[in-house]
């Protein structure tokens, strides 16, 4: 079958139209499309950008163009079939989202307390291996957005190390459906744990060397202090959570909030934005607060990795997935699950009719797509180059913006 | 903090409104009459005993033709008080409207025009009740039970199972 389509002038204006119109701006202002298809935005953002100027006076980001019906999917699949499509939400730590899928399932079953401890430290250990990777991603784009180019091939050269190591445990590079409903795929590969080891005491001194060339770098922080100033109390309201509230200066973190899985059992601190190089809440803080991160995951890392070759030691009657369900059907209920993201706070929604083996209705809270919302706050008044720089300290993954 | 603490201050700053306790919900909660959404939100927030500052989730819900209902629910949190509260209200299915809560919770704003978007709810004194995901030129609601897809888009034939397009 073939597709045609008919060219018109006016579709792009109908199908994603502007909010402002040409006719209502003052004489100075003008309207400036940024996006879908820059570099800068992420992935596929478009802003709509009202300038005076340089000085930008209003934002409007118009988004779904990687909207791929996540929900309506949700509604006609079994939860373990649904779990593959949780990857692609967050695509850069999929591990997390599958996880955050998992636990929610679990706990509606009633399993969370069976699952075996191995288990769970695998989940915490391949799951921060994914947060460091994310971060990765985050600082190393951030630093090409506001024109450092080095620090991206560094990320980017040891997140392969990360990508490769969660390659040899599922399969896959970075869409991996890994962790299942109560319980893994597979354990991890055996002299996983050994390799584990030395890549962190590679990856240690990476961080310092990072912090050296971009974090404290001048130009860095000329160019990311005092910018994007994030209001604590604005975040709140906007529901904004992960590293771009703890930038602000809030030290909330579900991991200790809420204590899932093994973290109670883990030592690791939980950075916040103190406003050292300008005002708290600013991009530097945020960017710090995500560099802090990553030394503290590297520390969650090793814990779980202690744990794994000594106390829930490899043994060969072990099978990861021994608990998991024949049959997945919750009884029926309505069931928030919320877990902690490198983005955020990411929520699943479940309806479960207790009929079927399908929900009927599972909703994803995403936290990139809460985050974005406060964009027009935070940027009205700035320069347009610093536009960019608020875009990338916000870490936006578009794929879980739009889902 | 707790529900039966919630429960009675509600009750004794909403005295002619009905309260009614959430069966199999988590977190558990209070469905309430859909034109006491705001007044419940602005005192849940306001208030200094529950201090609800972080509107987790809104989400709505399409209960299907038979029942003609739709929902939309609420997840609260609050951050000080570390306490989850789910709030619902049930709407009239073919005539959705209820009360938009952006101007307490400034996070409502996307997440209302989402439950716009796909499920055709109207939130009145919403300030930019636009579609969010979708084109603006999509033609219908497509988290809605009985939604049908057109068959074509600008002219693009949508390949379906479920339509029937002649080859």
């Amino acid at each position: 079958m073939s597709t045609t389509y008919t060219f018109k002038e006016t579709h792009l204006n109908d199908s994603e139209p502007l909010k402002h119109q040409v006719s209502e701006l003052k004489s100075e202002e003008m309207i400036f499309n940024l996006g879908p298809q820059h570099p800068s935005t992420h992935g596929v953002l478009r802003l709509e950008v009202i300038t005076d100027g340089e000085i930008v006076r209003d934002v409007v980001p118009h988004i779904g163009y990687l909207h791929r019906c996540f929900e309506k999917h949700a509604e006609k699949l079994p939860y373990n079939q649904t779990l593959p499509f949780t990857d692609r939400m967050d695509y850069v730590a999929a591990m997390n989202n599958e996880w955050a899928f998992a636990m929610g399932v679990e706990r509606m079953l009633g399993i969370e307390n069976e699952i075996p401890k191995r288990v769970e430290y695998i989940r915490v250990l391949v799951a921060e291996m994914n947060r460091l990777a994310s971060h990765f991603v985050a600082i190393g784009t951030f630093g090409m957005d506001v024109g450092a180019f080095t620090p991206f091939l560094w990320m980017m050269r040891d997140r392969e190390h990360i990508l490769r190591m969660l390659e040899w445990a599922s399969g896959a590079r970075m869409l991996y459906n890994y962790i299942w409903v109560g319980g893994l795929y597979y354990d991890l590969p055996v002299g996983f744990e050994e390799q584990c080891k030395e890549f962190c005491d590679y990856i240690k001194p990476k961080f310092d060397d990072l912090e050296n060339l971009l974090i404290s770098n001048k130009i860095f922080i000329d160019r990311t202090a005092n910018v994007g100033v994030l209001d604590r109390d604005l975040a709140i309201n906007y529901a904004v959570t992960g590293p771009v509230l703890r930038g602000s200066g809030l030290r909330f973190d579900l991991r200790k909030v809420d204590g899932y899985s093994v973290y109670p059992e883990i030592d690791f601190d939980v950075p916040i934005g103190k406003g050292e190089m300008g005002t708290t809440g600013d991009c530097w803080d945020r960017t710090w607060v995500r560099m802090m991160e990553c030394r503290e995951s590297v520390k969650i890392i090793e814990q779980s990795l202690e744990q794994l070759t000594a106390k829930n030691k490899r043994t060969k009657e072990f099978d990861p997935r021994e608990k998991v369900p024949k049959k997945i059907r919750p009884k029926a209920q309505d069931f928030y699950v919320r877990a902690e993201n490198p983005k955020g706070e990411l929520g699943y929604f479940f309806r479960a009719e207790g009929k079927y083996d399908i929900p009927s209705r599972c909703k994803a809270r995403a936290p990139s797509f809460s985050n974005l919302s406060v964009l027009p706050e935070i940027s009205r008044g700035v320069m347009l180059a610093d536009l960019f720089a608020i875009v990338g300290s916000l870490d936006l993954v578009m794929g879980e913006v739009d889902r | 903090m707790n529900l039966e603490k919630t429960d009675s201050l509600l009750r004794a700053e909403f005295p002619s409104t009905e309260f009614i306790a959430l069966e199999n919900s988590t977190p558990a909660g209070f469905l309430i009459p859909t034109e006491n959404i705001h007044s419940v939100c602005a005192f849940l927030h306001a208030n200094e005993n529950t201090y609800f500052d972080h509107l987790a989730c809104l989400t709505a819900i399409d209960s299907g033709v038979e029942e003609n209902t739709m929902e939309v629910v609420y997840t609260l949190y609050s951050i000080p008080k570390n306490f989850h509260l789910t709030l619902k209200v049930v709407l009239d299915r073919p005539n959705p409207i209820v009360d938009s809560v952006f101007d307490i919770w400034g996070g409502a704003n996307w997440h209302e025009r989402e439950a716009f978007d796909l499920f055709g709810i109207q939130f009145t004194n919403h300030p930019d009740l636009r579609r969010i995901l979708l084109p603006a030129d999509w033609v219908g609601h497509p988290m809605r039970k009985d939604y049908k897809e057109d068959e074509t888009y600008h002219g693009m034939t949508i390949e379906h199972p479920d339509n029937k397009v002649s080859e």
